[in-house]
């Protein structure tokens, strides 16, 4: 009995193609979207785990902030001074490098070429701690450092974009009103997601940061790594009581700085991504449940449009229950067929989009499986009304049906 | 009768095929009362080709639905080879309908951008059969219709005495004891109509079987052995002919 009616339900499908395509189409673009949202989703987890792991596990993040009391004096937590930096590297055990860092937006002059880059100031345990790379030169010299000269690391889209064909070492840069020598050229480290180039950077050292660009001698963050990464919960406890003391923050007071380890960036980042994806999946679903009525409405439509047809099989000899089981079978072939389309088109677009945001493509087939399931069962609920009404007509008023 | 089983055989004439007695068809209540049917009692014995006539409205076609399972009566008994079909749920009508009855309709009713040869393989589709037998079952159909070179085409690729051939081969491919025609003529021109009436008359002598047609017209009637006037829901008159095919 199914089978005879999976043929003609087939027929039927067959026979209207351009109508079963239209009837289909919001379940296509449901599905589709649902895909590529989920795909690109689950890239985009993978990537900031990968980024993250390479910026190095084993670092902790001093940056200001934490109590955010509403209307308090609190709200603009302060910045830290040389005095913190010297402090933490005097009292901290089992830290393998402190590296201050500050940066900001500036126009770039090299020449007559002129880029808004990032523009950053910090000392060279930077290498240790963030694991840059220079490929051509050197780093910052302690000297060099101490007396804050006008000297500058490049990064690599710099060195490819404005210094084209040129010897950059010993090349000079402006930098908003400070000039100063090219010393060093970094590794490049690659687009970060949605189009943010890491590349595009000139580092001076913090001195000269602080009173050529900055205009005062704090710094926004510190970056610290551990000697191993088991020692890491315990040097941010360190941290947080050098700080507080430092500070002199009562003991039932909040402190206004924070300590982040990069597990927790990543838990962070990863969880944001993961309520992002849902939110958007769920707007996407919405256009199923959409596609899922255009499927309803298309079935009312043709209930009524083939009353006649419906009539003939119930005088031919269909029971009520064959003439529903049909018309469920057709909704459901169609939403199901919709469903294979849109899963074919959303890993399609997903593979085209995924590498212009420098999202890697991940294929999930659980995903794909639950699209398919999903958008048939669509079919069933929404087909379900129509089929029931196709049911319940009296043959002969049916076939009276012009 | 066991209704639910395939039923293709005939079982032995002990009585009528079918029986109304005091059949009532009553729409509306009170001053708007309508009494489509008014106390009729018939009888058709297997192998009869029997004509209907009556004026407009006089209850032909309210007959008719009832003989074809397609509507119940508000009143009386119709007995299916015996058996009270009043009684029957629209599952077991629709299984009677499926093995025993054959309807033409006036406005032919095939299946629209459907080949001829799907439109005879749909009541087989119904009854279970496979395909091999079904496609055999619905070429021989066509055949005995004269349509055997048309399996492939449309009702739209068909001229309107084509398509009612179409139609009398999808009534009987099923084999059923009863074939029930209201007004198959009533679309078609006076040459078209005696082909169908010759095909009709050929399938009752030659199969033995049992016709019920309504026409309006004397000379369509003519090809039946009995003739059934109805009037404002009552028979008024009934008719033997001597012989049967007059043209
Ligand atoms: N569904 C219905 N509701 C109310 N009246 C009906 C209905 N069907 C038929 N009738 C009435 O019953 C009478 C018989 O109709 P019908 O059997 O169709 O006549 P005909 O002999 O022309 O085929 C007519 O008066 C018609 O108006
Ligand atoms: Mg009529």
């Amino acid at each position: 009995m199914f089978a005879n009616t999976l043929i003609m339900a087939v027929r039927e499908i067959r026979r209207n193609v351009l109508r079963s395509g239209l009837t289909v189409l919001g379940i296509i673009i449901g599905v589709a979207a649902v895909i590529i949202i989920v795909t690109l989703g689950a890239g985009t987890t993978q990537q900031v785990g990968s980024e993250i792991s390479k910026m190095g596990s084993n670092m902790l993040t001093l940056m200001p902030g934490g109590d955010m009391r509403m209307g308090g004096a609190a709200m603009q937590a302060p910045l830290f001074g040389m005095g913190d930096v010297e402090a933490l590297q005097r009292e901290l055990v089992g830290v393998a490098a402190i590296a201050p860092y500050t940066q900001r937006s500036a126009q770039v002059v090299i020449g007559n070429e002129n880029r808004r880059a990032t523009v950053v100031g910090t000392t060279s345990d930077i290498s240790v701690v963030r694991n840059w790379k220079v490929t051509e030169g050197r780093l910052f010299t302690l000297s060099e450092e101490r007396a804050g000269k006008t000297v500058c690391i490049i990064g690599a889209t710099i060195r490819k974009e404005m210094l084209e064909g040129q010897e950059p070492l010993g090349a000079t840069v402006r930098v908003g009103k400070i000039s100063c020598e090219i010393i060093g050229v970094l590794e490049a480290k690659g687009q970060v997601m949605f189009g943010g180039d890491q590349d595009l950077l000139v580092v001076l050292p913090l001195r000269t940061y602080q009173r050529r660009l900055g205009g005062s001698d704090k710094t926004a963050q510190i970056f610290m790594s551990g000697d191993t990464q088991d020692s890491l919960a315990d040097l941010k406890a360190q941290v947080i009581q050098i700080m507080r003391q430092r500070r002199r923050i009562a003991e039932d007071e909040r402190s206004d700085f924070n300590v982040m380890d990069m597990t927790e960036v990543s838990n962070v980042m990863q969880s944001t991504i993961g309520v992002m994806t849902t939110f958007l999946s769920a707007i996407a679903a919405v256009s199923l449940l959409v596609g899922g009525i255009g499927i309803m409405n298309i079935m009312l439509v043709s209930v009524t449009e083939r009353t006649r047809e419906i009539g003939i099989r119930l005088a031919i000899g269909a029971t009520g229950r064959e003439v529903m089981l049909q018309f469920l079978v057709e909704a459901a072939l169609l939403s199901a067929f919709g469903g294979l389309v849109g899963i074919t088109l959303g890993l399609g677009g997903a593979a085209g989009i995924a590498p212009a945001i420098n999202v890697p493509f991940v294929f999930k087939p659980l995903t794909l499986v639950q699209a398919f399931a999903f958008s048939a069962a669509v079919g069933v609920v929404f087909g379900f009304m129509p089929a029931r009404r196709a049911a319940r007509l009296n043959p002969i008023e049916a076939l009276r049906h012009e | 009768m066991n209704v639910m089983n395939g039923g293709m055989q005939r079982e032995p004439a002990t009585g009528p095929l079918v029986a109304f007695e005091q059949v009532y068809k009553i729409y509306g209540h009170g001053e708007s009362e309508v009494r489509a049917l008014d106390g009729i009692d018939l009888q058709i014995n297997a192998g009869e080709f029997v004509a209907v006539m009556g004026p407009s409205g006089s209850g032909k076609s309210t007959s008719m639905n009832i003989l074809g399972c397609l509507d119940k009566p508000t009143a009386g008994r119709y007995l299916f080879k015996g058996t009270d079909v009043t009684s029957l749920n629209s599952e077991q009508l629709a299984m009677l309908r499926r093995h025993y009855l054959g309807f033409v309709f006036q406005g032919f009713n095939l299946l629209a951008r459907t080949t001829a040869l799907e439109n005879l393989e749909i009541p087989l589709i119904y009854q279970r059969i496979e395909k091999a037998k079904r496609r055999a079952m619905a070429r021989e159909a066509l055949r005995v219709v004269g349509l055997e070179a048309r399996e492939n085409h449309t009702p739209a690729e068909l001229s309107g005495g084509q398509q009612q051939r179409v139609a009398i081969a999808r009534a009987i491919v099923t084999n059923p004891s009863l074939l029930l025609a209201d007004e198959p003529t009533g679309n078609l021109d006076s040459a078209r109509s005696h082909e169908i009436m010759q095909l009709l008359t050929t399938l009752n002598r030659e199969r033995g079987l049992t016709v019920v047609l309504v026409t309006h017209e004397d000379d369509i009637a003519a090809y039946a052995q009995r003739r059934i006037d109805f009037r404002d829901g009552k028979i008024v008159r009934e008719t033997r002919a001597s012989r049967a095919g007059a043209a």
